[in-house]
């Protein structure tokens, strides 16, 4: 599977994430977004941020416990919460926001 | 809620060579979400999983080393290293990769992950666990 | 003769076969796993280290670097190769066998 944008062509997987990493761009995050009905703003953009952070570091894509925990300790309790994540993210914060940020699916997330 | 089971993982084989390692590393990441007692131990040639410095670059396949620093983040934080296999490798404390975890209750104090035991240790610990699964 | 060795002596005894059926004029080669086998300090440094004085070894660089193993805890006298260097090998040598 695949979508184009700008004559660029973007594989996918059957889900919808990205299956080259390296080809991800902002352009590609909001593209996805939008295709799932969500205009990408700051907030959403601090987590998609921290999730490309944490993949470059550590060569996985956080579980949603693991993720609450560190943006809670990266920027503060208010959103270190499974209940902001989920209102920016209502598919599942770990699962829809490392789609747009060109990650594959957590591991440990079926 | 009954009690969590002591889960051990142990890990006999060289990282890059075979899929064990990678395998066995996301087992426990994946049942790490259980908020299980999960400890690692790693013997025989699993002793070159924690090796510094891998870089797989040049052989076109994945670095998955960088991911046992996060092992910390998932509450996986008593990884014992068996003594007898660093001496029989010629290995040493010092090259393994540094493996801490933050203590939440100790305002994110860091420890250490890594525990080198010998094997009198290691067989008092299996004794003590509900489930061992090998790797 | 090139011998290729691709299991960690630890786990296979495929390195102390080759190493004892390998005549003089013979390569062997170190790669995957078997790169293991270089290690100074270990338990099979000591059979490597003799075979040394009768036949030459290498070990394949991108399979050291990839576990991280640097070439000062090599054993002395084993020669670090990359990909041409294994390409060569094969071509100078009439006969491979690779010790799977």
């Amino acid at each position: 599977m695949a979508f184009e944008l700008n004559g660029k062509t973007y594989e996918t997987d059957e889900e919808g994430y990205l299956a080259n990493l390296s080809q991800w761009d902002t352009e590609a995050a909001v593209y996805m977004a939008k295709e799932d009905d969500c205009d990408l703003d700051e907030n959403h953009w601090e987590v998609i941020n921290f999730l490309r952070e944490y993949y470059e570091e550590y060569q996985i894509a956080p579980a949603v416990r693991v993720l609450t925990k560190a943006i809670g300790k990266k920027l503060g309790k208010d959103k270190g919460n499974s209940k902001y994540l989920y209102e920016l993210f209502p598919y599942g914060p770990a699962k829809q926001a490392c789609k747009y940020a060109g990650l594959p699916k957590p591991t440990g997330c079926v | 809620m009954s009690r969590a089971k002591k889960f051990m993982y142990i890990n006999r084989h060289a990282p890059c060579g075979t899929v064990y390692a990678v395998e066995g590393l996301e087992v426990v990441l994946i049942g790490a979400a259980f908020e299980q007692d999960v400890c690692m131990a790693f013997i025989g040639d699993g002793v070159f999983q924690l090796q510094q410095d891998q870089d797989t670059a040049d052989t076109g396949m994945k670095n998955f080393s960088p991911a046992y620093r996060a092992l910390g983040d998932y509450e996986v934080n008593r990884l014992y290293v068996e003594r007898e296999s660093l001496q029989e490798r010629g290995l040493t404390e010092e090259d393994l990769m540094p493996l801490t975890w933050e203590d939440e209750d100790e305002d994110w104090a860091e420890k250490s992950s890594i525990y080198i035991v010998d094997q009198a240790q290691l067989s008092d610990l299996m004794d003590e666990q509900d489930i061992i699964l090998n790797f | 003769m090139l011998h290729t060795v691709n299991k960690s002596p630890f786990e296979s005894s495929s390195l102390k076969t080759c190493l004892s059926l390998a005549r003089g004029d013979a390569d062997v080669l170190l790669i995957e796993d078997g790169v293991y086998g270089a290690l100074s300090g270990s338990a099979h440094t000591s059979l490597v280290a003799e075979a040394l004085g009768d036949v030459r070894v290498y070990a394949l660089e991108p399979d050291l670097k990839a576990r991280g193993l640097s070439r000062d805890r090599l054993i002395p006298g084993i020669e670090v190769v990359g990909y041409d260097g294994f390409v060569e090998l094969a071509c100078a040598n009439d006969k491979i066998q690779n010790w799977l």
